[in-house]
């Protein structure tokens, strides 16, 4: 059953008195697609999730749920269901009652609402503990019932916000793994907010990227990894993130200080030059460059070398662990590299 | 032993203040109201047992006394409580910058020595062409003498509704802005968060304020002291504080007897204790209690 509808957000933005929270965002989500909206805190990722639950107004702009304009609607007319990072749920409530709550709103009869809201926890494993009231579950059961909570009045739209960040890292893994099947079993449109690059890119078909109330790139997990349109996206995306060097194209390479770096085809003039830590690695020839800090990390590890007044990090195979304070040989990569100007903006390759 | 030692002394200053303000007088009430205490025997008073309590129960206007108390009580409890709860949400439901100086307005009257309080309600209710409320209604009447329980509840409430608003309204605040939007989301409409959400989370605070304020309103004179002493008339508006105030520390014949007056008060003692009682059982105080937050050991 597919029940997802599409997202559309036209040229949409929010103020608080002078502060320009979201600029003018334009985005689509398909029906059925989860989208992660990823940032640093105060981007306006959860600003445009709350007006897209009707919980703010926008200061412009518009919001359609398939052709259906919602923006001047009241949250409980717009079929969205949400999941809240505290989890909000109803302490004075057991969490029978928290799943309930929306069907109750709507006068659901008793019979139906019992069936759905067993049916529903069932489908998240807590159909034996709902009884309880939230202060008495744990963190991931209090999160498996807000999800409930939100999924048991079947709604066209899923908005998920920062669901994962208060639970164990464990826990979060798996229930990682869980949301994505659930979201897709059930076909609904769903919208995660996180500030966790790596949520982002493991659970969500595209990933919007946001920075000061701007959107910086939509598209994704894969093109966000290799084709990043900035250098805001290029840092921000990745673990460890990109090494970003300031310095000079000179169309056949790349200068920054002592480093010179050949490089076919290259642009000219000021700009970065990206690139991951794992696709640099240390050979026999190459820059030379002093080892500052190593950092075992299990199955690879984090090197920190200089070249000049330079540094880059390195994500190297455990075995290849050099000492640190030694002199290596610092090898890039020919392809893999990132070339953005002085603005930060790509200019290639392609 | 030892392990009680630190929990008993971080009790104790606590228990000190019951047992210097609450206990003793309760005690020294209770022994003074088995004596015949007063101006003429002041000298040389004598144990009488319990013919002040006899005494008591002999009095034709005790029955008025006590209903006038329960009037009194109820009626200023419900305008209190729920005067205090209206104002509490009104103004959390409007943008901060008009409810807080509305509330800050409503503390005017808990702000004013009731001596003046008290005056503007005379002022305000006398008749034109000063009075305020005679001339709006065209009625020329001491409204003080027309209509003193209206005016007694008014102008205690007035008082006494800032309180729960107080209360009710960090209480309010308290409740996290995610609980709100997901009763949004969830379909519910302002009235509805507020009876299915924020009235069950209020529970606490409703039964500390209405506790609070029964016990408060029944000891409480002040106002009606001020405003009516017990009139108009044969103790139209007389209460149970007030008519002990008046037996024991200022009767109208000028022998106060201190005897009949503390039996008076040591009775009101046991209602509160029993309402007190009452109280915590239907609230159910145990579930309210939480573990504490501090463990000391």
């Amino acid at each position: 059953m597919k029940r997802g509808i599409p997202v559309r957000l036209e040229g949409l933005s929010k103020r608080f008195g002078k502060v320009e929270a979201v600029k003018e965002l334009d985005l689509t989500i398909e029906a059925g697609e989860l989208v992660a909206f990823l940032g640093p805190s105060g981007c306006g990722k959860t600003t445009t999730l709350l007006m897209i639950a009707g919980i703010y107004r926008p200061t412009t702009g518009a919001v359609y749920f398939g052709d259906r304009r919602v923006d001047h609607l009241h949250p409980k007319d717009r079929d969205v269901g949400m999941v809240f990072q505290s989890y909000a749920l109803y302490p004075h409530l057991n969490l029978f009652e928290n799943i309930a709550f929306p069907l109750r709103l709507k006068r659901v009869p008793d019979g139906e609402v019992r069936d759905r809201v067993q049916k529903t926890a069932d489908l998240l494993g807590i159909g034996h503990i709902l009884e309880r009231k939230p202060a008495q579950v744990s963190g991931g059961q209090q999160q498996r019932a807000a999800l409930a909570r939100a999924l048991v009045k079947e709604p066209q739209v899923l908005l998920l916000d920062e669901p994962l960040s208060n639970l164990d890292a464990q826990i979060r893994l798996s229930a990682r793994a869980e949301i994505r099947r659930l979201q897709r079993d059930l076909g609904v449109t769903a919208i995660l907010v996180t500030h966790d690059q790596a949520e982002a890119l493991a659970m969500a078909d595209r990933v919007a990227v946001f920075s000061m109330g701007e959107l910086q790139q939509y598209a994704t997990p894969e093109v966000l990894y290799h084709r990043p349109k900035n250098t805001f996206v290029a840092g921000f995306v990745g673990s460890p993130p990109m090494n970003l060097i300031e310095g000079e194209f000179t169309g056949d390479g790349f200068r920054a200080g002592e480093l010179r770096i050949p490089i076919p085809g290259a642009p000219t003039g000021k700009g970065w030059l990206g690139v991951r830590p794992e696709h640099l690695s240390l050979g026999e020839t190459g820059h030379p460059a002093r080892v500052l800090v190593v950092e075992p990390l299990g199955r690879e590890v984090l090197v920190v070398v200089a070249v000049g007044e330079v540094r880059l990090q390195l994500l190297l195979p455990e075995g290849e662990k050099p000492a640190i304070d030694r002199e290596v040989q610092l090898v890039f990569p020919t392809r893999e590299l990132h070339f953005f100007n002085a603005e930060g903006r790509r200019i290639g390759p392609e | 032993m030892r392990r009680y030692l630190t929990p008993l002394l971080f009790l104790s200053p606590a228990t000190l203040l019951i047992l210097l303000f609450f206990f003793t007088p309760v005690v020294a009430t209770i022994l003074l109201s088995f004596t015949d205490l007063s101006t003429t025997t002041f000298k040389n008073p004598s144990w009488v047992g319990l013919r002040n309590y006899q005494d008591l129960l002999a009095d034709p206007f005790l029955k008025k006394i006590f209903f006038n108390t329960v009037k009194y009580v109820a009626l200023t409890l419900t305008f209190n409580v729920g005067m205090g709860l209206l104002l509490a949400l009104l103004t959390s439901l409007v943008p901060q910058r008009i409810g807080d100086p509305a509330r800050a307005l409503w503390l005017l009257p808990r702000i004013l020595p009731p001596v003046v309080y008290v005056f503007i309600w005379q002022g305000i209710l006398a008749e034109a062409p000063m009075g305020l409320v005679s001339d709006i209604l065209g009625v020329s009447k001491n409204w003080l003498v027309a209509a003193p329980w209206t005016v007694v509840i008014l102008a205690n409430g007035f008082v006494g509704a800032s309180f729960g608003m107080l209360i009710f309204t960090s209480a309010i605040r308290a409740i996290s802005r995610e609980l709100f939007y997901a009763a949004a989301v969830d379909g519910a409409t302002t009235w509805q968060t507020i009876r299915r959400v924020v009235l069950p989370m209020l529970a606490w605070p409703i039964l500390f304020v209405t506790a609070y304020q029964t016990l408060s309103l029944l000891t409480s004179f002040e106002y009606i002291l001020l405003l009516t002493d017990g009139g108009p008339g044969f103790y139209t508006t007389e209460v149970w504080s007030l008519r002990a105030y008046h037996l024991a520390l200022s009767n109208y014949f000028g022998n106060v007897e201190f005897g009949l007056g503390a039996a008076m008060a040591a009775v009101l003692v046991v209602i509160g204790v029993v309402v007190s009682l009452f109280y915590l059982k239907i609230f159910n105080f145990k579930a309210l209690v939480s573990e504490p937050k501090i463990e000391i050991n």
